[in-house]
């Protein structure tokens, strides 16, 4: 991998420097930048087929870029990542806290031994992110709320510097959707783990993020969302006309045309 | 039955058939496990059929069978790997073609063992086992086979439990997951063998999947149900080879096959604990009332 910068800067977990992908032929991100500071919120907001997951990915480690450069934590504890969901045989014999220790020693070769001294860690996990409730139930059988909870719960046990989350919002009823908000907002706070998060939509998220990555035609606008979530800036990007919304303390982002009984 | 019972456990034939048939079922009920858990029956499945044409092809050669299983089904799982298991189950037609192209192979073995070979037992031995004259000389090897299965899996046991959870999620924690998958898809490909030796190739998945789904449905830990199953599967062939040995004198010299008396066991033992599963919550509030 594309590791290592010359120099180490402690107030950026993450960066990343002209990330440009192409798969199978096409461009899906062209020249993209990205810092993350420790205890913020960074959005990567895009329609499907914006690059989000692709540009997770490489963020992650898991993705190779075609070029640009990736400054990461390491992986092994460093990085939690959530992924958008699991398709797992609802028999599987992996309770919600078996999937939360393996947070802690997953990576590790042969049989699990002594796991009694990280029984602690993985509840307190588990209590974090309101998840004692299932803990003994078996995840396939949970709903996709309870397995992101759980999943959450994996990914920060190891207390990383840097939390990956695709989607999290997608599946969710509204009102989980803003608990889910909440409970990221609270985790950097309490911990100074700073998150990047993946929406198709960023009103919900709005509220809590400290940079927005605006993802479309392989492009990105980076910036606070003062800078980036504007009608010019959005309409740059989206080379149509955008409006920013704003309508009962939310902001919305709409296409311009075809809008007609205003 | 005790005059039965003793001549059960003097009997040479018998013993190989006990110790080949212990080593197959840990193996198979640990496998399997993990195999149910990850969603890859269809894989063990594809495995034993491809994994015939080998244990066929070897009557051919002269050499003994569990070459040409093992051969041929270490061969298939890395190539299943290589191609992609998940691609494999999207493609059902042409994967379908490919597996009974697999078997027509097998048939044709078959047929040339018969006629070249002079092997006039081999599809009864190759398609439905023959756990009673395995070679007591190929124990020492089916004993190493085991232990390296054995080996494996537990070496990639937290790699493929977090591979089954998430692929991505796995490759992020550093699990290096193309390892993981293949060398659990070589560990599935040996277990489904050795079963094939023992009860053939048709119904080695039998061995593979009953004594583990019978565990799951008793308990949520990964490894209290491979130990479950492991222990569940060896009572099963245990009872097996008795009753196949037992109805040699009910029957007047025409003893019921091995490989069906285990595969009935298995299938007994998987509906008695569907039933006793089914019947709990009717148990557990009679208890409360």
């Amino acid at each position: 991998m594309s590791e290592g910068f010359a120099h180490h800067d402690p107030d950026v977990v993450l960066r990343a420097r002209g990330i440009a992908v192409r798969l199978g032929g096409a461009p899906v991100l062209e020249d993209v930048d990205l810092d993350v500071s420790p205890g913020a919120i960074v959005g990567l907001i895009g329609a499907n087929g914006a690059g989000k997951t692709t540009l997770l990915r490489v963020l992650l480690g898991i993705l190779r870029p075609q070029s640009g450069r990736v400054h990461r934590p390491d992986r092994r504890a460093g990085i939690g990542y959530v992924p958008q969901k699991i398709s797992l045989d609802p028999h599987a014999p992996l309770r919600a806290r078996d999937v939360v220790m393996l947070g802690l020693d997953g990576a590790r070769l042969g049989i699990p031994l002594g796991r009694g001294r990280l029984r602690g860690a993985v509840d307190e996990a588990l209590a974090r992110v309101g998840a004692t409730g299932f803990a003994d139930a078996r995840v396939g059988e949970l709903s996709g709320g309870q397995q992101q909870r759980v999943l959450l719960a994996h990914a920060i046990v190891s207390r990383p510097a840097l939390l990956l989350l695709d989607e999290p919002l997608a599946s969710l009823d509204p009102v989980s959707a803003r608990d889910v908000v909440v409970l990221l907002d609270e985790l950097r706070r309490q911990s100074g783990v700073a998150i990047v998060v993946t929406a198709h939509d960023l009103t919900l998220l709005l509220p809590v993020l400290d940079r927005v990555a605006y993802l479309a035609g392989g492009r990105a606008a980076v910036g606070t969302p003062a800078e980036v979530v504007r009608d010019d800036v959005l309409s740059e990007l989206y080379r149509r006309p955008m409006r920013v919304i704003e309508a009962a303390g939310r902001t919305f982002v709409v296409a311009d045309e075809g809008v007609t009984n205003a | 039955m005790s005059a039965v019972l003793s001549a059960f456990f003097v009997s040479p034939t018998v013993q190989t058939a006990l110790v080949v048939g212990t080593v197959v079922a840990v193996v198979s009920g640990i496998v399997g496990v993990l195999t149910i858990t990850r969603g890859q029956s269809f894989a063990g499945h594809a495995l034993a059929d491809l994994g015939a044409v080998g244990g066929s092809g070897a009557f051919l050669l002269g050499v003994s069978q569990l070459w040409g299983f093992v051969l041929a089904g270490v061969v298939s799982a890395v190539a299943m790997e290589a191609i992609g298991t998940r691609r494999l189950e999207g493609r059902d037609v042409a994967t379908g073609v490919v597996f009974g192209a697999g078997m027509g192979l097998t048939a044709l073995f078959l047929t040339l063992d018969t006629l070249i070979g002079g092997s006039s037992n081999a599809a009864i031995s190759v398609l439905f086992g023959s756990l009673f004259s395995v070679d007591s000389r190929l124990v020492p090897v089916i004993l190493a086979l085991g232990a390296a299965t054995l080996a494996i899996v537990a070496a990639v046991w937290r790699w493929v439990s977090l591979e089954t959870l998430d692929r991505d999620l796995a490759a992020a924690r550093g699990v290096p997951t193309r390892w993981a998958s293949t060398l659990f898809l070589i560990a599935l490909a040996l277990s489904v063998q050795l079963s094939s030796l023992s009860i053939g190739a048709i119904l080695s998945t039998a061995l593979l999947i009953g004594p583990a789904a019978t565990a799951l449905l008793f308990t949520r830990r990964l490894g209290t149900a491979a130990a479950l199953a492991a222990v569940i599967a060896v009572g099963q062939v245990g009872v097996g080879c008795l009753v196949s040995f037992a109805s040699y004198d009910w029957f007047g010299g025409n003893s019921w096959p091995v490989s069906f008396t285990i595969v009935a066991a298995v299938f007994l033992t998987y509906m008695g604990a569907r039933a006793v599963d089914a019947l709990r919550p009717l148990i557990n509030r009679t208890a409360v009332a």
